[in-house]
C-alpha cells in the first residue's frame, strides 16, 4: 500500500513531472492563458498518461525493444484521439477552446516518459497509478500557473470576474504579459525556486564548476 | 505464451507480430470511437453554428431552445454575381477567385451562398452573411448580420477558428465583437471602407464610425478578420447583394 501511495503522491511535489522532470513544459506554456481550457487539458492528459501507462505495460513484455518508441506513440495517439472524440461529443465548447492541443497531448513527454521509463518496467495496476500521478502532478502546475496567468492577466477566474478591470471602470489595468506564452516561463521558474527552497534534496548538485582560466595559463 | 527465457521479443516475427497487431487493433478503436459519436458531434456543430447565427441575430434568448429560435430565420441562397435570390442555384459551384482580389486568403468560393433573412412583418429586418477567411494559425469562419440599409452592421461572430487562446481568439469575446454593433461597411462607393485599426480607435478619428479597436498581440489575427469582412462585402463577394439593399433603402 505504502507503495502505492508513493507511486501515487512523489510526482504531485517531490518528482513533479514539470518541476523536477522538466517535461511537458511546452503545453504549460500554452493551455494556461485561462483556467477552464487547463482544467480540461488536465483531465485528458491525466486520463491520456493513466490509460497509456497500464496499456504499454500489460503489453511489456511482447514490445520489440527496436520498435518500443513507435508502438508507445500508436497507442498514445490513439488514446489521444479517443479522447478528443469524447470531449467534441460531451464537452463540446470548452473542447473548441482548446483546438489543436489535445492532439498535441501525443507529443508531450510525460506520457511518452512515463511510458519509458516507468510502464516498461512495472506491472499494470502500478502503471496506471504512476500514469495517474504524473497527469495529477502536471495538473497542480497547470492549474496554478492558469489561475495566476487568468486572474493577473484578465482579471477573471474560469470567466468570472475577479479584478475589476479599468476597461470596465474597475480599479485593476490587465497585465497583457501574463498571456504571452513567456509569461508561463516566469511563473513556472518561481515556481521551481520555490519548490527547491522549501525542498532543498532538488536542488541539483553543479555537474562542474566554471574554472576560471587566467591568460598566463594558457600559453 | 512460451516461456519468458525462450520467447525472443526482438525477433522478426515478433515485431511484425506486434506492429500488424497494434496497428489493427489502435485503427478499430479510433474509428469505432469516431462513428459511434458522429451523430453527436455533428449535432453539436450544426446547434452552435446556429446558436451563433441567433447570436449575432441578437435574437438568443438565455436558456431558450435553439432549434425552435432557429425556425422562425429564413434561409434564402443568393447568386454572388448578381446579388439576387436564386434559391435553386447548385450549392456546389465553386468560382476561383482572382488572386488580386483574394484578400481573405481562400482561393475559391461557391457562386450560391446561403444567407439567412430576419423578417419583421413584411420587411427585412435584418442579413446574416456567412463570412471566412484566413487569420494567423486558421480559417476563420462566421456571421456577419447587416442592417436592412446594407450598410450598417449589425454584428459579427466567428463559430469556428483556432487563433491564439488568450490573443488572437478574442475576436470572437466580449468586448471586442460587440464593436462591430453600428459600424458602416461603405462610404457612399461600393468599395468597403470597414476596418480592424492597429491600436485602439482615436475618438477624434475622422473615418471612426468605420474603425474596430485593434487587438494587441493579434495583429495578424486582426488583419485577416479586416480581409475577410472587406472581401466578403466587396464587389466580389456579397457587394451587388446588399449593394440592392442600398439601393432600396
Amino acid at each position: 500500500m505504502s507503495e502505492t501511495r508513493k507511486v501515487l503522491i512523489d510526482p504531485l511535489v517531490d518528482n513533479n513531472p514539470i518541476t523536477l522532470q522538466m517535461l511537458g513544459i511546452c503545453s504549460a506554456l500554452a493551455v494556461t492563458t485561462s483556467l477552464l481550457p487547463a482544467l480540461l487539458m488536465c483531465i485528458a492528459l491525466t486520463s491520456v498518461a493513466a490509460l497509456a501507462g497500464a496499456a504499454i505495460s500489460a503489453l511489456r513484455h511482447r514490445i520489440p525493444n527496436n520498435i518500443r518508441i513507435i508502438v508507445f506513440m500508436t497507442i498514445i495517439a490513439s488514446l489521444v484521439i479517443l479522447v478528443d472524440q469524447v470531449l467534441k461529443a460531451y464537452a463540446f465548447e470548452t473542447s473548441k477552446q482548446l483546438s489543436v492541443f489535445v492532439g498535441l497531448i501525443i507529443t508531450n513527454c510525460i506520457v511518452l516518459g512515463r511510458a519509458e521509463a516507468f510502464a516498461m518496467k512495472n506491472g499494470v495496476v502500478m502503471s496506471f497509478i504512476d500514469g495517474l500521478g504524473n497527469g495529477l502532478g502536471y495538473s497542480l502546475i497547470l492549474i496554478s500557473v492558469a489561475t495566476l496567468r487568468e486572474l493577473f492577466g484578465a482579471g477573471t477566474l474560469l470567466g468570472y470576474p475577479i479584478l475589476e478591470l479599468t476597461s470596465n471602470g474597475g480599479w485593476y489595468e490587465a497585465n497583457g504579459l501574463m498571456l504571452l506564452p513567456p509569461s508561463a516561463f516566469f511563473i513556472i521558474g518561481l515556481l521551481i525556486w520555490g519548490i527547491r527552497t522549501w525542498r532543498r534534496q532538488q536542488v541539483e548538485k553543479p555537474e562542474y564548476q566554471i574554472h576560471e582560466v587566467h591568460r598566463t595559463e594558457v600559453f | 505464451m512460451p516461456d519468458k527465457r525462450e520467447f525472443d521479443r526482438d525477433s522478426i516475427s515478433n515485431t511484425l507480430l506486434v506492429a500488424i497487431g497494434l496497428s489493427l487493433v489502435c485503427s478499430i478503436v479510433v474509428s469505432s470511437a469516431a462513428i459511434v459519436l458522429k451523430p453527436v458531434q455533428q449535432r453539436n456543430e450544426e446547434l452552435f453554428r446556429q446558436q451563433i447565427i441567433l447570436d449575432v441575430a441578437g435574437l438568443m434568448e438565455p436558456g431558450g431552445d435553439v432549434e425552435q429560435l432557429f425556425a422562425a430565420i429564413e434561409p434564402r441562397t443568393v447568386d454572388l454575381e448578381t446579388g439576387e435570390y436564386a434559391d435553386a442555384g447548385d450549392p456546389g459551384l465553386t468560382v476561383d477567385i482572382p488572386a488580386e482580389l483574394d484578400i481573405a486568403s481562400i482561393g475559391q468560393r461557391p457562386r450560391y451562398v446561403e444567407v439567412y433573412v430576419v423578417m419583421d412583418g413584411g420587411a427585412v429586418e435584418q442579413v446574416i452573411l456567412p463570412v471566412y477567411g484566413k487569420g494567423l494559425w486558421s480559417t476563420m469562419l462566421g456571421y456577419l448580420s447587416m442592417a436592412p440599409d446594407g450598410n450598417t452592421v449589425r454584428g459579427l461572430r466567428f463559430y469556428a477558428h483556432a487563433e491564439t487562446p488568450g490573443l488572437g481568439d478574442q475576436i470572437d469575446k466580449e468586448p471586442w465583437r460587440a464593436q462591430w454593433a453600428g459600424k458602416l461597411v461603405y462610404d457612399g462607393g461600393d468599395e468597403p471602407r470597414i476596418r480592424v485599426n492597429k491600436g485602439p480607435v482615436p475618438p477624434d478619428a475622422a473615418d471612426a464610425r468605420h474603425l474596430v479597436d485593434g487587438l494587441a498581440g493579434a495583429t495578424l489575427t486582426a488583419n485577416g478578420v479586416t480581409y475577410l469582412v472587406q472581401y466578403w462585402t466587396g464587389p466580389h463577394g456579397f457587394g451587388p447583394y446588399l449593394k440592392n439593399f442600398r439601393e432600396a433603402s
